[in-house]
Protein backbone atom coordinates (compact mmCIF):
# COMPACT_ATOMS: atom_id res chain seq x y z
CA UNK A 1 0.00 0.00 0.00
CA UNK A 2 2.61 2.62 1.14
CA UNK A 3 5.17 1.84 -1.81
CA UNK A 4 1.43 2.15 -4.30
CA UNK A 5 0.87 5.25 -2.96
CA UNK A 6 4.37 6.06 -3.42
CA UNK A 7 4.25 5.65 -7.17
CA UNK A 8 0.58 7.20 -6.75
CA UNK A 9 2.14 10.46 -5.51
CA UNK A 10 5.11 10.25 -8.34
CA UNK A 11 2.52 9.24 -11.19
CA UNK A 12 0.85 12.85 -10.45
CA UNK A 13 4.32 14.50 -11.66
CA UNK A 14 4.86 13.09 -14.70
CA UNK A 15 2.04 15.04 -16.22
CA UNK A 16 2.97 18.57 -14.69
CA UNK A 17 6.68 17.58 -16.04
CA UNK A 18 5.46 16.59 -19.59
CA UNK A 19 3.97 20.05 -19.54
CA UNK A 20 6.10 22.35 -17.89
CA UNK A 21 8.38 20.74 -20.96
CA UNK A 22 6.13 21.48 -23.23
CA UNK A 23 6.34 25.34 -21.80
CA UNK A 24 10.06 25.44 -21.72
CA UNK A 25 10.50 24.34 -24.62
CA UNK A 26 10.53 27.29 -26.79
CA UNK A 27 12.95 29.33 -24.45
CA UNK A 28 15.04 26.07 -24.51
CA UNK A 29 14.64 26.35 -28.23
CA UNK A 30 16.13 30.09 -28.37
CA UNK A 31 19.03 29.50 -25.83
CA UNK A 32 20.47 26.31 -27.69
CA UNK A 33 20.09 28.24 -31.74
CA UNK A 34 22.04 30.83 -30.33
CA UNK A 35 24.46 28.58 -30.03
CA UNK A 36 24.38 26.46 -33.20
CA UNK A 37 26.25 27.61 -36.69
CA UNK A 38 23.80 29.38 -38.71
CA UNK A 39 23.53 26.34 -41.43
CA UNK A 40 22.33 23.98 -38.45
CA UNK A 41 19.73 26.40 -36.71
CA UNK A 42 16.76 25.17 -39.12
CA UNK A 43 18.06 21.23 -39.97
CA UNK A 44 19.44 20.75 -36.43
CA UNK A 45 16.36 19.92 -34.11
CA UNK A 46 18.24 18.73 -30.92
CA UNK A 47 18.19 21.04 -28.34
CA UNK A 48 21.98 20.20 -27.82
CA UNK A 49 24.15 21.86 -30.22
CA UNK A 50 26.10 19.35 -32.16
CA UNK A 51 28.54 22.10 -33.23
CA UNK A 52 29.22 25.06 -30.38
CA UNK A 53 29.54 28.48 -31.39
CA UNK A 54 29.98 31.30 -29.98
CA UNK A 55 29.91 33.14 -33.71
CA UNK A 56 26.54 34.66 -33.11
CA UNK A 57 26.61 36.96 -30.27
CA UNK A 58 30.52 37.96 -31.65
CA UNK A 59 28.21 38.65 -34.80
CA UNK A 60 25.11 39.78 -32.98
CA UNK A 61 26.99 42.42 -31.03
CA UNK A 62 28.24 44.17 -33.29
CA UNK A 63 25.23 45.26 -34.22
CA UNK A 64 24.31 47.51 -37.65
CA UNK A 65 25.56 51.16 -38.98
CA UNK A 66 28.62 50.98 -36.59
CA UNK A 67 26.22 50.81 -33.26
CA UNK A 68 26.36 48.36 -31.40
CA UNK A 69 24.25 46.11 -29.41
CA UNK A 70 25.78 47.20 -26.16
CA UNK A 71 24.48 50.78 -26.94
CA UNK A 72 20.65 49.20 -27.32
CA UNK A 73 21.47 47.42 -23.80
CA UNK A 74 22.42 50.95 -22.02
CA UNK A 75 19.37 52.73 -23.37
CA UNK A 76 17.12 50.11 -22.53
CA UNK A 77 18.96 50.25 -19.38
CA UNK A 78 18.31 53.97 -18.78
CA UNK A 79 14.53 54.25 -20.28
CA UNK A 80 13.72 51.39 -17.83
CA UNK A 81 15.81 52.87 -14.24
CA UNK A 82 14.41 56.46 -14.80
CA UNK A 83 10.56 54.80 -15.53
CA UNK A 84 10.97 52.25 -12.29
CA UNK A 85 12.36 55.50 -10.20
CA UNK A 86 9.17 57.48 -11.36
CA UNK A 87 6.62 55.03 -10.60
CA UNK A 88 8.04 54.18 -7.04
CA UNK A 89 7.88 57.79 -6.40
CA UNK A 90 5.45 59.53 -7.24
CA UNK A 91 3.07 56.38 -7.20
CA UNK A 92 3.91 55.62 -3.63
CA UNK A 93 2.86 60.02 -3.25
CA UNK A 94 0.15 59.67 -4.73
CA UNK A 95 -1.19 56.37 -3.12
CA UNK A 96 -0.42 58.02 0.37
CA UNK A 97 -3.00 61.04 -0.08
CA UNK A 98 -5.38 58.43 -0.89
CA UNK A 99 -4.96 55.97 1.50
CA UNK A 100 -4.80 58.37 4.62
CA UNK A 101 -5.28 61.80 3.77
CA UNK A 102 -8.64 63.76 4.65
CA UNK A 103 -8.56 66.34 1.36
CA UNK A 104 -11.24 67.89 -0.39
CA UNK A 105 -13.13 66.01 -3.62
CA UNK A 106 -11.19 62.96 -2.07
CA UNK A 107 -13.87 60.36 -3.31
CA UNK A 108 -13.94 62.06 -6.90
CA UNK A 109 -10.33 62.06 -7.17
CA UNK A 110 -10.10 58.59 -6.01
CA UNK A 111 -12.59 57.07 -8.88
CA UNK A 112 -10.90 58.76 -11.70
CA UNK A 113 -7.92 57.19 -10.79
CA UNK A 114 -9.57 53.94 -10.88
CA UNK A 115 -11.29 54.39 -14.22
CA UNK A 116 -7.95 55.42 -15.75
CA UNK A 117 -6.50 51.80 -15.17
CA UNK A 118 -9.07 50.82 -17.36
CA UNK A 119 -8.90 52.94 -20.10
CA UNK A 120 -7.27 51.60 -23.44
CA UNK A 121 -4.19 53.72 -24.22
CA UNK A 122 -5.00 54.09 -27.68
CA UNK A 123 -8.03 57.24 -26.57
CA UNK A 124 -5.06 59.05 -25.86
CA UNK A 125 -2.38 57.97 -28.21
CA UNK A 126 -2.75 60.51 -30.86
CA UNK A 127 -2.95 63.81 -28.64
CA UNK A 128 -0.19 62.22 -26.36
CA UNK A 129 2.33 62.40 -29.78
CA UNK A 130 0.32 65.31 -31.01
CA UNK A 131 1.85 67.08 -28.20
CA UNK A 132 5.02 65.43 -27.59
CA UNK A 133 5.36 66.08 -31.07
CA UNK A 134 4.80 70.21 -30.09
CA UNK A 135 7.69 70.13 -28.03
CA UNK A 136 9.57 68.65 -30.12
CA UNK A 137 10.68 65.50 -27.97
CA UNK A 138 10.18 63.20 -30.76
CA UNK A 139 13.57 61.36 -30.61
CA UNK A 140 13.90 61.44 -27.15
CA UNK A 141 13.33 59.58 -24.14
CA UNK A 142 11.02 62.48 -22.55
CA UNK A 143 7.76 60.61 -24.01
CA UNK A 144 8.75 57.65 -22.68
CA UNK A 145 9.77 58.24 -19.20
CA UNK A 146 8.04 61.54 -18.11
CA UNK A 147 4.63 59.58 -18.12
CA UNK A 148 6.26 57.43 -15.28
CA UNK A 149 6.87 60.66 -13.52
CA UNK A 150 3.50 61.79 -13.62
CA UNK A 151 2.02 58.17 -12.08
CA UNK A 152 0.34 57.76 -15.23
CA UNK A 153 0.41 54.05 -14.37
CA UNK A 154 -2.26 54.24 -11.84
CA UNK A 155 -2.83 50.21 -11.42
CA UNK A 156 0.04 50.85 -9.21
CA UNK A 157 -1.11 53.40 -6.81
CA UNK A 158 -4.05 51.01 -6.31
CA UNK A 159 -1.67 48.43 -5.23
CA UNK A 160 0.10 50.76 -2.95
CA UNK A 161 -3.28 52.06 -1.73
CA UNK A 162 -4.32 48.40 -0.49
CA UNK A 163 -1.14 47.89 0.77
CA UNK A 164 -0.98 51.40 3.04
CA UNK A 165 -4.60 50.11 4.08
CA UNK A 166 -3.44 47.30 5.45
CA UNK A 167 -0.90 49.29 7.86
CA UNK A 168 -2.12 50.10 11.52
CA UNK A 169 -3.83 53.52 11.76
CA UNK A 170 -2.64 53.36 15.34
CA UNK A 171 0.93 53.56 14.25
CA UNK A 172 -0.25 57.11 12.35
CA UNK A 173 -2.09 58.33 15.42
CA UNK A 174 0.88 57.81 17.88
CA UNK A 175 3.15 59.52 15.53
CA UNK A 176 0.95 62.55 15.06
CA UNK A 177 0.60 62.86 18.73
CA UNK A 178 3.88 63.02 19.13
CA UNK A 179 4.30 66.22 16.95
CA UNK A 180 4.63 64.26 13.41
CA UNK A 181 3.54 66.05 10.41
CA UNK A 182 2.05 63.85 7.39
CA UNK A 183 5.24 64.33 5.38
CA UNK A 184 7.26 62.75 8.22
CA UNK A 185 4.71 60.13 8.64
CA UNK A 186 5.04 58.97 5.00
CA UNK A 187 8.80 59.59 4.99
CA UNK A 188 9.67 58.01 8.41
CA UNK A 189 6.64 55.35 8.86
CA UNK A 190 4.77 54.27 5.98
CA UNK A 191 7.90 54.43 2.92
CA UNK A 192 9.79 51.76 5.48
CA UNK A 193 6.94 49.29 5.65
CA UNK A 194 5.74 50.16 1.89
CA UNK A 195 9.04 48.08 0.52
CA UNK A 196 7.43 45.47 -0.67
CA UNK A 197 4.59 47.39 -2.79
CA UNK A 198 7.63 49.22 -3.95
CA UNK A 199 9.64 46.24 -4.38
CA UNK A 200 6.56 45.02 -6.73
CA UNK A 201 6.15 48.22 -8.49
CA UNK A 202 10.34 48.45 -8.92
CA UNK A 203 10.31 44.79 -11.01
CA UNK A 204 7.08 45.17 -12.79
CA UNK A 205 7.93 48.55 -14.44
CA UNK A 206 10.89 47.90 -14.95
CA UNK A 207 9.99 44.48 -17.15
CA UNK A 208 7.15 46.49 -18.64
CA UNK A 209 9.23 49.22 -20.08
CA UNK A 210 11.97 46.82 -21.23
CA UNK A 211 9.32 44.83 -23.40
CA UNK A 212 7.47 48.30 -24.38
CA UNK A 213 7.85 47.78 -27.96
CA UNK A 214 5.02 50.06 -29.24
CA UNK A 215 5.83 52.94 -27.52
CA UNK A 216 9.59 53.19 -28.26
CA UNK A 217 8.71 52.26 -31.96
CA UNK A 218 6.38 55.28 -32.16
CA UNK A 219 8.92 57.73 -30.46
CA UNK A 220 12.14 56.66 -31.40
CA UNK A 221 13.35 56.39 -35.33
CA UNK A 222 16.92 57.58 -34.56
CA UNK A 223 19.36 54.60 -34.29
CA UNK A 224 21.40 55.85 -32.02
CA UNK A 225 18.80 56.15 -29.46
CA UNK A 226 17.41 52.34 -30.23
CA UNK A 227 16.32 50.35 -27.20
CA UNK A 228 16.90 46.43 -26.75
CA UNK A 229 13.22 45.71 -28.82
CA UNK A 230 13.66 47.60 -31.31
CA UNK A 231 17.62 46.81 -32.06
CA UNK A 232 16.19 42.93 -32.32
CA UNK A 233 13.11 44.14 -34.68
CA UNK A 234 15.51 46.09 -37.16
CA UNK A 235 17.92 42.85 -36.94
CA UNK A 236 14.75 40.30 -38.26
CA UNK A 237 13.90 41.11 -41.63
CA UNK A 238 10.31 39.26 -41.96
CA UNK A 239 10.92 37.99 -45.55
CA UNK A 240 13.91 35.61 -44.46
CA UNK A 241 17.14 37.14 -45.49
CA UNK A 242 18.05 37.92 -41.39
CA UNK A 243 21.13 36.41 -40.06
CA UNK A 244 19.65 34.34 -37.82
CA UNK A 245 22.27 33.38 -35.62
CA UNK A 246 23.06 36.87 -34.65
CA UNK A 247 19.05 37.26 -34.17
CA UNK A 248 18.64 34.86 -32.01
CA UNK A 249 21.71 35.43 -30.06
CA UNK A 250 20.28 38.78 -28.79
CA UNK A 251 17.01 37.79 -28.87
CA UNK A 252 18.54 35.33 -25.95
CA UNK A 253 20.62 38.06 -24.15
CA UNK A 254 17.38 40.56 -24.61
CA UNK A 255 15.55 38.21 -22.27
CA UNK A 256 18.16 37.91 -19.51
CA UNK A 257 17.68 41.34 -17.71
CA UNK A 258 13.86 40.50 -17.38
CA UNK A 259 14.72 36.79 -16.21
CA UNK A 260 17.41 37.85 -13.56
CA UNK A 261 15.00 40.44 -12.19
CA UNK A 262 12.25 37.99 -11.46
CA UNK A 263 15.01 34.95 -10.36
CA UNK A 264 16.21 37.32 -8.06
CA UNK A 265 12.96 39.42 -6.57
CA UNK A 266 10.85 36.19 -7.08
CA UNK A 267 8.75 36.12 -3.68
CA UNK A 268 7.84 39.61 -4.18
CA UNK A 269 6.54 38.80 -8.21
CA UNK A 270 4.33 36.09 -7.17
CA UNK A 271 2.90 37.51 -4.21
CA UNK A 272 2.21 41.06 -5.78
CA UNK A 273 0.39 39.47 -8.70
CA UNK A 274 -1.63 37.30 -6.15
CA UNK A 275 -2.84 40.48 -3.73
CA UNK A 276 -3.55 42.87 -6.76
CA UNK A 277 -5.30 40.18 -8.24
CA UNK A 278 -7.41 39.05 -5.08
CA UNK A 279 -8.38 43.14 -4.72
CA UNK B 1 -8.87 73.47 20.13
CA UNK B 2 -11.37 74.45 17.18
CA UNK B 3 -9.14 76.64 15.40
CA UNK B 4 -6.11 74.43 15.49
CA UNK B 5 -8.30 71.05 14.44
CA UNK B 6 -9.56 73.50 11.49
CA UNK B 7 -5.50 74.17 10.64
CA UNK B 8 -4.44 70.58 11.45
CA UNK B 9 -7.21 69.56 8.29
CA UNK B 10 -6.19 72.82 6.28
CA UNK B 11 -2.46 70.97 6.65
CA UNK B 12 -3.97 67.87 5.55
CA UNK B 13 -5.53 69.24 2.73
CA UNK B 14 -2.41 71.38 1.41
CA UNK B 15 -0.74 68.13 2.08
CA UNK B 16 -2.81 65.81 -0.24
CA UNK B 17 -2.69 68.35 -2.84
CA UNK B 18 1.13 68.39 -2.51
CA UNK B 19 1.90 64.51 -2.61
CA UNK B 20 -0.72 64.14 -5.45
CA UNK B 21 0.33 67.31 -7.79
CA UNK B 22 2.59 64.62 -10.04
CA UNK B 23 -0.52 62.57 -10.77
CA UNK B 24 -2.83 65.63 -10.99
CA UNK B 25 -0.68 67.01 -13.74
CA UNK B 26 -0.45 63.55 -15.26
CA UNK B 27 -4.19 63.31 -15.63
CA UNK B 28 -4.96 66.38 -17.25
CA UNK B 29 -2.25 66.77 -19.44
CA UNK B 30 -1.47 63.33 -20.41
CA UNK B 31 -5.07 61.15 -19.94
CA UNK B 32 -8.04 63.59 -19.53
CA UNK B 33 -6.98 66.27 -21.80
CA UNK B 34 -6.18 63.88 -24.55
CA UNK B 35 -8.86 61.86 -24.38
CA UNK B 36 -10.94 65.19 -24.80
CA UNK B 37 -8.62 65.99 -27.54
CA UNK B 38 -8.79 62.50 -29.30
CA UNK B 39 -12.67 62.89 -29.39
CA UNK B 40 -12.37 66.20 -31.01
CA UNK B 41 -9.11 64.60 -33.56
CA UNK B 42 -11.84 62.01 -34.65
CA UNK B 43 -14.54 64.75 -36.00
CA UNK B 44 -11.84 66.07 -37.85
CA UNK B 45 -9.14 65.39 -40.68
CA UNK B 46 -5.62 66.01 -39.62
CA UNK B 47 -2.04 64.98 -40.58
CA UNK B 48 0.26 66.84 -38.36
CA UNK B 49 0.96 68.94 -40.87
CA UNK B 50 -1.58 71.57 -41.21
CA UNK B 51 -4.12 72.37 -38.74
CA UNK B 52 -7.21 69.81 -38.04
CA UNK B 53 -10.24 70.31 -40.41
CA UNK B 54 -13.75 70.28 -39.16
CA UNK B 55 -15.66 67.22 -40.67
CA UNK B 56 -18.18 66.21 -38.32
CA UNK B 57 -19.35 62.44 -37.43
CA UNK B 58 -17.58 62.29 -41.22
CA UNK B 59 -14.75 59.43 -40.21
CA UNK B 60 -17.17 57.20 -38.03
CA UNK B 61 -19.54 57.10 -40.90
CA UNK B 62 -16.62 56.04 -43.41
CA UNK B 63 -15.49 53.64 -40.39
CA UNK B 64 -18.99 51.99 -39.79
CA UNK B 65 -20.73 51.60 -43.59
CA UNK B 66 -17.38 51.62 -45.80
CA UNK B 67 -14.60 50.15 -44.64
CA UNK B 68 -14.17 46.80 -44.69
CA UNK B 69 -10.47 46.82 -43.44
CA UNK B 70 -12.42 48.14 -39.86
CA UNK B 71 -14.79 45.23 -40.08
CA UNK B 72 -12.32 42.43 -40.82
CA UNK B 73 -9.72 44.14 -38.23
CA UNK B 74 -12.65 43.53 -35.48
CA UNK B 75 -13.87 39.94 -36.57
CA UNK B 76 -10.35 38.93 -36.21
CA UNK B 77 -9.92 41.12 -32.71
CA UNK B 78 -12.76 39.71 -31.61
CA UNK B 79 -12.10 36.16 -32.79
CA UNK B 80 -9.09 36.40 -30.88
CA UNK B 81 -10.27 37.35 -27.60
CA UNK B 82 -12.70 35.34 -27.58
CA UNK B 83 -10.88 31.70 -27.99
CA UNK B 84 -7.97 33.02 -26.01
CA UNK B 85 -9.37 34.34 -22.82
CA UNK B 86 -11.72 31.30 -22.24
CA UNK B 87 -8.68 28.91 -22.98
CA UNK B 88 -6.29 30.52 -21.38
CA UNK B 89 -8.55 30.92 -17.88
CA UNK B 90 -9.60 27.36 -18.60
CA UNK B 91 -5.83 26.45 -18.61
CA UNK B 92 -4.67 28.45 -15.77
CA UNK B 93 -7.49 27.06 -13.31
CA UNK B 94 -6.97 23.50 -14.24
CA UNK B 95 -3.29 23.72 -13.45
CA UNK B 96 -3.77 25.83 -10.26
CA UNK B 97 -6.52 23.20 -9.32
CA UNK B 98 -3.99 20.16 -9.64
CA UNK B 99 -0.96 22.13 -8.16
CA UNK B 100 -3.08 22.90 -4.77
CA UNK B 101 -3.37 19.46 -4.18
CA UNK B 102 -0.32 19.75 -1.57
CA UNK B 103 2.20 18.26 -4.61
CA UNK B 104 5.68 18.44 -3.25
CA UNK B 105 8.04 21.25 -5.49
CA UNK B 106 4.98 23.58 -5.84
CA UNK B 107 7.43 26.76 -5.79
CA UNK B 108 9.79 24.89 -8.96
CA UNK B 109 6.30 24.12 -10.75
CA UNK B 110 4.69 27.53 -10.29
CA UNK B 111 8.26 28.74 -11.50
CA UNK B 112 8.33 27.69 -14.72
CA UNK B 113 5.05 27.75 -15.84
CA UNK B 114 5.29 31.65 -15.00
CA UNK B 115 8.25 31.92 -17.65
CA UNK B 116 6.15 32.33 -20.36
CA UNK B 117 4.26 35.19 -18.96
CA UNK B 118 7.59 36.73 -18.09
CA UNK B 119 8.83 36.26 -21.41
CA UNK B 120 5.54 36.14 -23.59
CA UNK B 121 5.35 40.15 -24.45
CA UNK B 122 8.85 40.07 -26.15
CA UNK B 123 9.71 40.87 -29.55
CA UNK B 124 12.33 37.67 -29.17
CA UNK B 125 9.56 35.49 -28.35
CA UNK B 126 7.58 36.91 -31.25
CA UNK B 127 10.81 36.07 -33.16
CA UNK B 128 10.69 32.25 -31.68
CA UNK B 129 7.04 31.74 -32.22
CA UNK B 130 7.61 32.38 -35.78
CA UNK B 131 10.21 29.81 -36.16
CA UNK B 132 8.00 27.24 -34.17
CA UNK B 133 5.17 27.20 -36.23
CA UNK B 134 7.11 27.55 -39.40
CA UNK B 135 6.23 25.03 -42.47
CA UNK B 136 9.45 23.40 -41.29
CA UNK B 137 9.40 24.46 -37.58
CA UNK B 138 8.95 22.29 -34.61
CA UNK B 139 5.28 21.92 -34.32
CA UNK B 140 5.00 20.29 -37.76
CA UNK B 141 7.67 18.24 -37.44
CA UNK B 142 6.09 16.90 -33.99
CA UNK B 143 2.31 16.85 -36.03
CA UNK B 144 4.68 14.80 -39.14
CA UNK B 145 6.22 11.80 -36.53
CA UNK B 146 2.27 11.67 -35.72
CA UNK B 147 1.77 10.98 -39.50
CA UNK B 148 -0.22 14.61 -39.69
CA UNK B 149 0.73 16.89 -42.41
CA UNK B 150 0.90 20.43 -40.68
CA UNK B 151 -0.15 23.46 -43.10
CA UNK B 152 2.74 26.24 -43.28
CA UNK B 153 1.15 28.30 -40.39
CA UNK B 154 2.54 31.31 -40.89
CA UNK B 155 2.45 31.99 -44.58
CA UNK B 156 -1.26 30.86 -45.06
CA UNK B 157 -4.18 33.43 -43.94
CA UNK B 158 -6.41 31.09 -42.62
CA UNK B 159 -3.74 29.64 -39.93
CA UNK B 160 -1.63 32.88 -38.74
CA UNK B 161 -3.81 33.43 -36.50
CA UNK B 162 -4.18 29.97 -34.49
CA UNK B 163 -0.67 30.79 -33.43
CA UNK B 164 -0.83 34.15 -31.99
CA UNK B 165 -3.80 32.44 -29.97
CA UNK B 166 -1.35 29.85 -28.59
CA UNK B 167 1.29 32.08 -27.86
CA UNK B 168 -1.76 34.34 -25.61
CA UNK B 169 -2.63 30.86 -24.07
CA UNK B 170 1.03 30.00 -23.58
CA UNK B 171 1.33 32.84 -21.56
CA UNK B 172 -1.16 31.63 -18.86
CA UNK B 173 0.62 31.47 -15.67
CA UNK B 174 0.00 34.91 -14.39
CA UNK B 175 -3.14 33.53 -14.18
CA UNK B 176 -2.56 30.51 -12.38
CA UNK B 177 -0.45 32.44 -9.79
CA UNK B 178 -3.72 34.35 -9.20
CA UNK B 179 -5.85 31.31 -8.88
CA UNK B 180 -3.19 29.54 -6.81
CA UNK B 181 -3.23 32.26 -4.37
CA UNK B 182 -7.23 32.07 -4.44
CA UNK B 183 -7.33 28.38 -3.79
CA UNK B 184 -5.29 28.67 -0.60
CA UNK B 185 -7.83 31.36 0.61
CA UNK B 186 -10.79 28.39 0.24
CA UNK B 187 -11.34 27.54 3.82
CA UNK B 188 -10.31 23.65 3.96
CA UNK B 189 -13.73 22.85 6.35
CA UNK B 190 -16.07 23.02 3.43
CA UNK B 191 -13.81 20.72 1.82
CA UNK B 192 -13.91 18.73 4.51
CA UNK B 193 -17.79 18.19 4.92
CA UNK B 194 -18.45 17.80 1.87
CA UNK B 195 -16.12 14.81 2.26
CA UNK B 196 -18.72 13.83 5.24
CA UNK B 197 -21.37 14.13 3.13
CA UNK B 198 -20.35 12.48 0.52
CA UNK B 199 -19.95 14.64 -2.48
CA UNK B 200 -17.73 13.67 -5.30
CA UNK B 201 -14.52 15.65 -6.56
CA UNK B 202 -16.17 16.37 -9.52
CA UNK B 203 -18.58 17.98 -7.59
CA UNK B 204 -16.78 19.67 -5.58
CA UNK B 205 -15.46 21.68 -8.03
CA UNK B 206 -18.86 23.05 -8.99
CA UNK B 207 -19.86 23.42 -5.54
CA UNK B 208 -17.29 24.71 -3.84
CA UNK B 209 -14.02 25.83 -5.71
CA UNK B 210 -16.21 27.19 -8.23
CA UNK B 211 -18.22 29.73 -6.37
CA UNK B 212 -15.59 30.29 -3.78
CA UNK B 213 -13.02 31.43 -6.55
CA UNK B 214 -15.27 33.63 -8.68
CA UNK B 215 -14.26 37.02 -7.79
CA UNK B 216 -11.11 36.02 -8.96
CA UNK B 217 -12.30 34.57 -11.87
CA UNK B 218 -14.38 37.66 -11.82
CA UNK B 219 -10.79 39.90 -12.48
CA UNK B 220 -9.04 38.26 -14.69
CA UNK B 221 -11.55 37.70 -17.05
CA UNK B 222 -12.12 41.57 -16.80
CA UNK B 223 -8.33 42.18 -17.05
CA UNK B 224 -7.50 39.42 -20.15
CA UNK B 225 -10.22 40.88 -21.98
CA UNK B 226 -9.35 44.71 -21.62
CA UNK B 227 -5.53 43.78 -22.09
CA UNK B 228 -6.41 41.01 -25.45
CA UNK B 229 -8.20 43.80 -27.49
CA UNK B 230 -5.12 45.54 -27.06
CA UNK B 231 -2.88 43.16 -28.30
CA UNK B 232 0.24 44.50 -30.92
CA UNK B 233 3.41 42.73 -30.42
CA UNK B 234 2.78 39.41 -31.60
CA UNK B 235 0.37 40.13 -34.38
CA UNK B 236 3.67 43.30 -35.47
CA UNK B 237 6.23 40.47 -35.41
CA UNK B 238 4.69 37.33 -36.40
CA UNK B 239 3.08 38.64 -39.23
CA UNK B 240 4.85 41.12 -41.84
CA UNK B 241 3.84 44.28 -40.21
CA UNK B 242 1.62 45.43 -42.29
CA UNK B 243 -1.39 43.29 -41.63
CA UNK B 244 -0.14 40.47 -43.82
CA UNK B 245 -0.61 37.92 -45.22
CA UNK B 246 -4.16 38.79 -46.88
CA UNK B 247 -5.03 41.20 -43.40
CA UNK B 248 -4.67 37.70 -41.22
CA UNK B 249 -2.58 39.68 -38.68
CA UNK B 250 -5.03 42.99 -39.30
CA UNK B 251 -5.55 43.25 -35.50
CA UNK B 252 -7.20 46.27 -34.47
CA UNK B 253 -4.01 47.78 -32.57
CA UNK B 254 -2.33 47.23 -35.50
CA UNK B 255 -5.18 48.93 -38.39
CA UNK B 256 -4.76 52.09 -35.57
CA UNK B 257 -1.05 52.35 -35.54
CA UNK B 258 -1.04 52.16 -39.20
CA UNK B 259 -3.86 54.66 -40.08
CA UNK B 260 -2.24 57.05 -37.44
CA UNK B 261 0.93 57.04 -37.82
CA UNK B 262 1.85 55.11 -41.58
CA UNK B 263 -0.51 57.16 -43.13
CA UNK B 264 -0.77 59.79 -40.86
CA UNK B 265 -4.95 60.28 -40.85
CA UNK B 266 -5.02 61.02 -37.42
CA UNK B 267 -8.36 62.19 -37.14
CA UNK B 268 -9.56 58.62 -38.78
CA UNK B 269 -7.24 56.61 -35.83
CA UNK B 270 -8.65 59.27 -33.07
CA UNK B 271 -12.22 57.84 -34.38
CA UNK B 272 -11.03 53.81 -34.48
CA UNK B 273 -9.34 54.67 -30.61
CA UNK B 274 -13.06 56.17 -30.02
CA UNK B 275 -14.58 53.27 -31.32
CA UNK B 276 -12.52 50.52 -29.64
CA UNK B 277 -12.90 52.85 -26.07
CA UNK B 278 -17.14 51.79 -26.50
CA UNK B 279 -16.24 47.86 -27.73
CA UNK B 280 -14.53 47.42 -24.54
CA UNK B 281 -16.05 49.65 -22.25
CA UNK B 282 -19.47 47.45 -23.53
CA UNK B 283 -17.98 44.38 -22.74
CA UNK B 284 -16.50 44.87 -19.53
CA UNK B 285 -20.25 46.27 -18.41
CA UNK B 286 -21.25 43.33 -19.44
CA UNK B 287 -19.16 41.11 -17.42
CA UNK B 288 -20.23 43.62 -14.64
CA UNK B 289 -23.85 42.96 -14.75
CA UNK B 290 -23.52 39.35 -15.30
CA UNK B 291 -21.57 39.70 -12.52
CA UNK B 292 -24.21 39.58 -10.12
CA UNK B 293 -25.63 36.23 -11.04
CA UNK B 294 -22.60 34.39 -11.18
CA UNK B 295 -19.86 35.75 -8.73
CA UNK B 296 -20.35 34.77 -5.05
CA UNK B 297 -18.22 37.03 -2.80
CA UNK B 298 -19.77 35.36 0.51
CA UNK B 299 -21.98 36.43 3.33
CA UNK B 300 -20.12 38.93 5.29
CA UNK B 301 -19.91 41.33 1.64
CA UNK B 302 -23.37 40.39 0.01
CA UNK B 303 -25.98 42.59 -0.27
CA UNK B 304 -23.57 45.30 -0.68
Amino acid sequence: MVINARYGQALKHVPIILLGLLMIYPVLWLISSSFKPNQLIFSDPSLWPRTFTLENYVNGWQGFQGIKFSRFFANSFIISILSVLGNVITCSLAAFAFARLKFKFSKIWFSLMLVTIMLPYHVTLVPQYVIFNELHWINTYYPLVLPKWLATDSFFILLMVQFIRGIPRELDESATIDGCSQKQIYFRMILPLLVPALITTAIFTFIWTWDDFFSQMIYLSDLRLFTVQLGIRALFDPSGSSDWGALLAMSTLSLLPITAVFLMFQRYFLEGIATTGLK
Amino acid sequence: MGTSRRSLAREQNQTAYLFLLPWLIGFFFLTAGPMLGSLYLSLTKYNLLSPPTWIGLDNYVQILTNDSTFSGSLLLTFKYVFISVPLRLAFALLVAVVLNKGIRALGIYRTIYYIPSLLGGSVAIAIVWRQIFDSTGAVNKVLSWLGIQGPSWISHPDYIVYTIITLSIWQFGSAMVIFLAGLKQIPADLYEAAQVDGARKWNQFFSITLPMLSPVIFFNLIMSIIHSFQAFTPAFVIGDGRGGPLDATMFYTLYLYLKGFSFFDMGYASALAWIMLLIIGGFTAIVFVTSKYWVFYGDNKEGR
